[in-house]
């Protein structure tokens, strides 16, 4: 079977990296990374690539668009990949965050094994992405908390302890979050001073 | 009673107003609803997930649901267009190199007229023009293949998709001579000294319908009260943007790190129509530079729809009669009848017009016997009677 040719649109660099090595570079495809997005355009039609893989939310996917839609004698016609056949990789795909332009004619079990690799990899990047910020919001909250406690052990005359469990009884008390009754308490305290 | 959230898609531009002011003023609650304001990057991933479901409306360049109608996209459920949501709001920019000669033949950069803009461009112009847009189907592009048919300047246009972040690298690099852009990026370009502004949308079409509100038939069918209620949310949120002292509220409330997130200095241009068009801070006041409401912008002419579809038709080589009847059929007057009457719309006695009739403001037949259009004349006179039937 005759090699296809891939081009990955990714400005990070070690996103790129684990986009190519999901793929598998080992069946033995042409991977290439395109990472900077001036004269993208030209760049793709001198490549001449079988499919293009970009995160949905790349603002150069509408300068792809564009060479989907080009009609010129000369093009290289590159059809939106949207197999009518699987409407449910689509979705998966667009749900993953990756959009594939696939050259027009393509097999679909051709394509099929790539942009399983490619949804899978941009699984991952969206569930490291909510990691990242699960953790940031908890930090966040952290700090909310921490100074709620410093303005109860400062207005109360309480130990940091005590200033915990109050905010937590509350909380309890209210059915709500510790962090939800600290933002209110820093708050008020903010409109106080 | 608990508020319905509806989510949302809008890219970051002065046009997504209505939807950011629709959620801040209280136009969303009054209605029963909560806009989740999803910002989006990309015009094909609004219509991507518009059309698989990760979005319930969108605001989205008017041209894109015809395209979709015509088959020129991903096979997704029907889209409607419900209303437009903004008019104009673009500007033509050239690099600054080609300002400098434009300067040299004593051009002026007077930014409204559009005859004397193309001719001393056509002086000045090297061989080819590249002129960046958006999107393949856009407003922007339909406006710089009209300014330009006809012209000398016409054969040496090609026209090239620039995401709207990068027009102004894309013009100072050389990689286009000129393009036609949205607000804030337009005048962007000329404070990182890339280029020049040479003319604003409505110099060229005087009613360019840029942005529309987008959800899917089955959407509009299968949620009528929701529909309804958006709707007429996001209208009086139009009305309000068009009320002159609100427009320093929207621009504050724009430029916030959650919507546009820029100086809002660099957001009042086009919302308050003083562009500066030169780095040298030259400015231009453009009354009615884009519009929210004011002269029946919302009303979603089934004659703009052909007319735009026209255009699509001629550069994809489709048939112009079927895409014009298709473009018809999902800009949906019937909805726009049937859900802003309670909100106190007047409408007009007909769902189709000749295009680019109005050279001055101009009472229409109506409902409520109040309704004033226009203007929507193109620079060059040019008329455009939909042969299609209005309902």
């Amino acid at each position: 079977m005759p090699k296809l040719s891939i081009i990955v649109v990714e400005r990070d660099r070690e996103r790129a990296l684990r986009i190519v090595d999901g793929l598998g570079g080992a069946e033995g495809h042409e991977i290439a990374v395109i990472s900077e997005e001036t004269g993208l355009a030209r760049r793709i039609t001198e490549l001449k690539p079988d499919i293009v893989l970009i995160d949905i939310a790349n603002p150069s996917r509408d300068v792809l668009e564009e060479l989907a839609f080009a009609s010129g004698p000369m093009d290289r016609p590159v059809a939106m990949f949207v197999d009518r056949s699987d409407e449910q990789m689509t979705r998966a795909a667009i749900e993953a965050g990756v959009s594939a332009y696939v050259v027009d004619g393509l097999q679909p079990d051709r394509i099929k094994p790539i942009l399983d690799a490619a949804i899978a990899r941009f699984h991952m990047f969206h569930k490291m992405r909510t990691e990242l910020a699960a953790t940031r919001a908890a930090l966040e909250e952290r700090k909310i908390i921490d100074r709620a406690k410093a303005i109860l052990m400062k207005a109360r005359g309480i130990d940091e302890e005590a200033a915990y469990a109050l905010l937590r009884k509350t909380a309890m008390d209210q059915g709500r979050r510790v962090a939800d009754i600290a933002q209110q308490l820093v708050m008020a305290a903010g409109l106080l001073t | 009673m608990s508020a319905t959230t509806l989510r949302l898609g809008y890219v970051p531009l002065i046009d997504a107003a209505p939807l950011i002011i629709g959620a801040e003023i209280g136009f969303a609650a009054e209605e029963g609803l909560e806009f989740d304001l999803i910002r989006l990057r990309s015009w094909a991933q609004s219509r991507d997930m518009l059309g698989t479901g990760g979005i319930d409306a969108a605001h989205m360049l008017v041209p894109l649901p015809i395209a979709q109608a015509l088959g020129l996209g991903p096979d997704y459920p029907a889209f409607d267009l419900a209303m437009f949501i903004s008019q104009g709001g673009q500007a033509i920019a050239v690099n600054a190199a080609l300002a400098e000669r434009l300067r040299g033949i004593g051009h002026g950069f007077g930014f409204g007229d559009a005859q004397e803009a193309r001719d001393a461009l056509a002086q000045v112009a090297g061989p080819s023009l590249r002129v960046g847009v958006p999107f393949t189907f856009s407003t922007q592009a339909h406006l710089v293949r009209h300014w330009l048919k006809g012209s000398v300047l016409e054969p040496r246009l090609s026209i090239h998709t620039v995401p709207p972040p990068m027009m102004a690298d894309a013009l100072a690099s050389g990689e286009v001579d000129a393009f036609c852009v949205g607000e804030p990026w337009a005048s962007y370009a000329v404070e990182t000294a890339a280029g020049a502004l040479l003319l604003a949308g409505r110099a060229i079409w005087n009613a360019p319908p840029e942005k529309g509100l987008v959800l899917t038939r089955a959407f509009t069918e299968g949620e009528p009260e929701l529909t309804g209620a958006l709707m007429r949310a996001v209208w009086r949120a139009c009305r309000w943007l068009d009320i002159p002292e609100n427009r320093g509220t929207a621009v504050e409330i724009l430029s916030r790190p959650d919507y546009l997130n820029l100086s809002p200095e660099l957001s009042e241009r086009g919302l308050l129509g003083r562009l500066h068009v030169t780095p040298q801070g030259e400015v231009r006041h453009f009354p009615d530079f884009i519009r929210f409401h004011a002269g029946g912008a919302n009303f979603p002419w089934r004659s703009t729809a052909a007319l735009l579809a026209r255009g699509i038709a001629e550069a994809h080589h489709l048939d112009p009669q079927a895409a014009m009847e298709a473009a018809g059929a999902c800009f949906r007057t019937d909805l726009y009848r049937r859900h802003l009457r309670a909100a106190g719309a007047d409408m007009p006695g007909a769902s189709a017009r000749i295009e680019g009739a109005m050279t001055h403001p101009t009472p229409v037949a109506s409902e409520k016997g109040q309704m004033i259009l226009g203007p929507d004349a193109f620079f060059d006179g040019e008329t455009f009677d939909p042969p299609i039937y209005s309902r």
